[in-house]
C-alpha cells in the first residue's frame, strides 16, 4: 500500500519565540526552522511500515513556501520515496490544508495518510481529523502504536484517561503522538541519495481548491507575565509561605 | 443565536471539562443547549439539565455511540447544526478528536483551544506553546470552537432545570471498531481539575521514586503529574504528561519536582496560581516561573516536606 505523509515546516522547538513589537505576529527573520517534530514521527512510522513490507511507497507532501523543500529533502533522506511541494507564500489554515491534501489523496490513492497530531506553531490539532471527515475515512488520532493487518490499522491512542485501542478500517488517517516511535537521524549517504529522489512542485492555485482564509489574526501579544518569585532556604520556610503567605495549603 | 455544546461523558456522568465549556458559552448571546450522545446515558442528560446555565438538553442514545467515536458523532452533530451559530467542545482529547471533523463537514475553519471570548466572532487563543496569544476573528457563518477548560471557571452543577429532549440518531458508519481501553485507575483527583498537583520530572530517576510524590500528593489531596521526559522514560503512564502536547493544568498549587522547566512543559502549567519548584540546579528555567523556589536535592527535601505537612 501507498502511504502519504503530510509534513509542516515550523519554527524549531528549541527556539524561544518572540512576539513582534507591532503585535502582527512572531519574529521569523533569521529564526531556525525545522520539520514539525510530530511530522518527523509520522515520516519515521511510514518508513518503518515500508521496512516491514507493509507499505510499498512513502510519499511526503508539504504545503508552503520554497524553503519547505528542505524539510521534504530531510524526509527523503529519512527514507521517503518521493516528495510533493504544493507552493504558496501565504499562511494556509488547517481546513485549506485538508482540502489540498484531499486532492492529492484523490490522485495518489494512498491507503493511509499519516500526519502529526499538531504542529508546534499553530497548535491547532485539526488537519488530520478534517481530512478524515472530507474523505469519509476513519481516524486513529494521537497514536502511540500502529499495527496494520487484514485491511485495518489497529491503533493505540493516547487519551486523557490513559490508552484507547481502535480498529480503523483502511484507508485511514493516523495522527502521531510523541511515543509512537523515536525518529532516526539521516545518515550522510542517505542525505546524498535524497538529492536525487523525485520532488514534484505544484502551484496551489492549480489545484482548484478554495484556500481563502476564514479567520483574521487581529493581534498577537505576549502572554501575561508572572510576578517575580523568591527562593526559600528550607522546607520549613516553604511550608510557612504556602500556609501563611500564599494560603494554598 | 444559540450555542450547542458537545458533552464529554462516560455514559454515567459528565467529564468536568464539559462544565467549563458551558461557562464559556455564557459569554455568547443566545441559548445554551447541551448534546448528550451515548448509550444508556439518560442519567448524564439529567445531570446536564441540572447544571447552571443550560437552557436545554438534547439526548441521542444508540449502542454505537457508547464510546463517543468521532466517526459516528460527527454526523449526528452536523444534523443538528442548522439551529446553532456556535458549536463548542472541550479542548480535551475527546473534543480535539471530534470537533475538526464537524468543522470540515460544515466547511468551517475551527478555532482551537480558546482562552477568552471577545465577541461572538472574536476569540483569544495561545499559539507557539503559549509564548504568544493570538486574537482571532472568524468570518465563517458558523463557529466551531474547542475551549481550554482552565480558562473558564465552571458554574454550579446544581440549580438548573432545563428540559431534556430525545432526538433521532444516525447510523453506525462502521469506519472504526472499538477494541478496548486501559484507563489509569486512581483514587486521586483528576489532573485537569485538581486543586493541587505534584509533578515529577527526569530528576526523579525512576518510576519507583514516584512513590515519594504519591505520598506527598496524599498529604495534600493532590493529583500527580509529570514532564514528558518522565513519561518517555517509562516512569509513569502517558496520561500524566503536563505540557504543550499533554494536559493543560492551572491548579491553585503546582509543585514541580526535578523538572527543568522547558518551554513545552511551562506551556501546560504556567497559569497555575502558585508554583513551587524543587530543583538542585539553581539555573533551571523552572525557577523563572516559580513563586517559591527551593534549590536542593529532591531526595532530601521531599521526605522532609512529607514529614512537615
Ligand atoms: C500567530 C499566528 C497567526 C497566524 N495568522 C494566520 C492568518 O491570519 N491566516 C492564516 O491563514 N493562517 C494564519 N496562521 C497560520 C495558521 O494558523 C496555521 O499555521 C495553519 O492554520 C496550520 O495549522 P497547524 O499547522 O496548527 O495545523 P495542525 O492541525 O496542528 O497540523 C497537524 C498536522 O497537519 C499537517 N499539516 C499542517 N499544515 C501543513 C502544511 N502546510 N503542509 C503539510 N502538512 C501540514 C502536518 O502533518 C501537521 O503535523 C497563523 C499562525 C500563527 C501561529
Ligand atoms: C514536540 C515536543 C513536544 C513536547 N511536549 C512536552 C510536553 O507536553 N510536556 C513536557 O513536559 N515536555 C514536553 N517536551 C519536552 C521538553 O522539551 C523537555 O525535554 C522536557 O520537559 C524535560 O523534562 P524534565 O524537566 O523532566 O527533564 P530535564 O530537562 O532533564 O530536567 C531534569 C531536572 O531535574 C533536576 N534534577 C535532577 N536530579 C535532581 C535531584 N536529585 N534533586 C533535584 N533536582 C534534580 C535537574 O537539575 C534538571 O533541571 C516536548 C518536546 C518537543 C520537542
Amino acid at each position: 500500500m501507498k502511504i502519504l505523509v503530510a509534513i509542516k515546516r515550523v519554527i524549531d522547538a528549541n527556539v524561544k519565540v518572540r512576539v513582534k513589537a507591532d503585535n502582527t505576529g512572531v519574529e521569523t527573520a533569521n529564526v531556525k526552522m525545522s520539520m514539525n517534530p510530530f511530522c518527523e514521527i509520522a515520516v519515521e512510522e511510514a518508513v518503518r511500515l515500508k521496512e516491514q513490507g507493509v507499505a510499498s511507497e512513502v510519499i511526503v507532501v508539504s504545503i508552503g513556501n520554497q524553503q519547505c523543500q528542505e524539510s521534504l529533502r530531510t524526509a527523503l533522506a529519512l527514507g521517503a520515496d518521493r516528495a510533493i511541494l504544493v507552493k504558496t507564500d501565504d499562511a494556509v489554515e488547517p481546513l485549506a490544508v485538508a482540502k489540498v491534501l484531499k486532492t492529492l489523496v484523490d490522485k495518489e490513492q494512498p491507503e493511509m495518510v499519516l500526519l502529526g497530531k499538531q504542529s508546534i506553531d499553530g497548535d491547532n490539532n485539526q488537519t488530520g481529523q478534517m481530512l478524515g471527515a472530507l474523505l469519509g475515512w476513519g481516524q486513529g488520532t494521537f497514536a502511540s502504536k500502529v499495527e496494520v493487518a487484514d485491511g485495518k490499522a489497529q491503533v493505540t491512542r493516547e487519551i486523557d484517561g490513559g490508552l484507547q485501542t481502535l480498529d480503523v478500517k483502511l484507508p485511514a488517517i493516523i495522527t502521531t503522538d510523541l511515543r509512537l516511535n523515536e525518529p532516526r537521524f539521516a545518515s550522510l549517504p542517505n542525505i546524498m541519495k535524497a538529492k536525487r529522489k523525485p520532488l514534484e512542485e505544484l502551484a496551489i492555485a492549480d489545484l482548484g481548491v478554495d484556500v481563502a482564509p476564514r479567520t483574521e489574526t487581529l493581534k498577537v501579544e505576549n502572554p501575561p507575565a508572572r510576578k517575580e518569585g523568591i527562593k526559600v532556604e528550607t522546607v520549613a520556610e516553604l511550608v510557612d509561605k504556602l500556609k501563611n503567605e500564599a494560603k494554598v495549603i | 443565536m444559540a450555542t450547542l455544546i458537545i458533552a464529554e461523558h462516560n455514559n454515567s456522568e459528565l467529564q468536568p471539562a464539559t462544565f467549563n465549556t458551558i461557562a464559556a458559552a455564557k459569554h455568547l448571546d443566545g441559548d445554551t443547549v447541551v448534546l448528550v450522545a451515548g448509550h444508556d446515558c439518560k442519567s448524564v442528560a439529567d445531570e446536564a439539565a441540572k447544571a447552571e446555565g443550560v437552557d436545554k438538553v438534547l439526548l441521542a442514545e444508540a449502542e454505537h455511540y457508547a464510546h463517543l467515536l468521532a466517526e459516528d458523532l460527527d454526523k449526528l452533530v452536523v444534523e443538528q447544526a442548522e439551529s446553532f451559530t456556535h458549536i463548542l467542545a472541550p479542548a480535551t482529547t475527546f473534543g480535539k478528536n471530534i470537533a475538526p471533523r464537524i468543522a470540515a463537514l460544515l466547511d468551517v475553519q475551527q478555532i482551537s483551544d480558546i482562552i477568552a471570548i471577545e465577541s461572538d466572532d472574536t476569540f483569544k487563543r495561545p499559539v507557539y506553546a503559549g509564548n504568544a496569544i493570538a486574537t482571532v476573528k472568524s468570518t465563517d457563518a458558523k463557529k466551531v470552537i474547542t475551549v481550554r477548560a482552565t480558562a473558564f471557571d465552571a458554574l454550579s452543577h446544581e440549580g438548573g432545570s432545563a428540559s431534556v429532549e430525545s432526538i433521532g440518531t444516525t447510523e453506525h458508519g462502521a469506519l472504526v471498531d472499538y477494541v478496548g481501553e486501559e484507563l489509569t485507575e486512581s483514587e486521586r483527583p483528576e489532573l485537569t481539575s485538581a486543586k493541587v498537583i505534584v509533578s515529577g520530572g527526569r530528576g526523579m530517576g525512576n518510576g519507583e521514586n514516584f512513590a515519594m510524590l504519591e505520598q506527598l500528593a496524599d498529604k495534600l489531596g493532590a493529583a500527580v503529574g509529570a514532564s514528558r521526559a518522565a513519561v518517555d522514560a517509562g516512569f509513569v503512564p502517558n496520561d500524566y504528561q503536563v505540557g504543550q502536547t499533554g494536559k493543560i493544568v492551572a491548579p491553585e498549587l503546582y509543585i514541580a519536582v526535578g523538572i527543568s522547566g522547558a518551554i513545552q512543559h511551562l506551556a501546560g502549567m504556567k497559569d497555575s496560581k502558585v508554583i513551587v519548584a524543587i530543583n538542585k540546579d539553581e539555573e533551571a528555567p523552572i525557577f523563572q516561573v516559580a513563586d517559591y523556589g527551593l534549590v536542593a536535592d529532591l531526595f532530601k527535601v521531599v521526605p522532609e516536606l512529607i514529614e512537615a505537612l
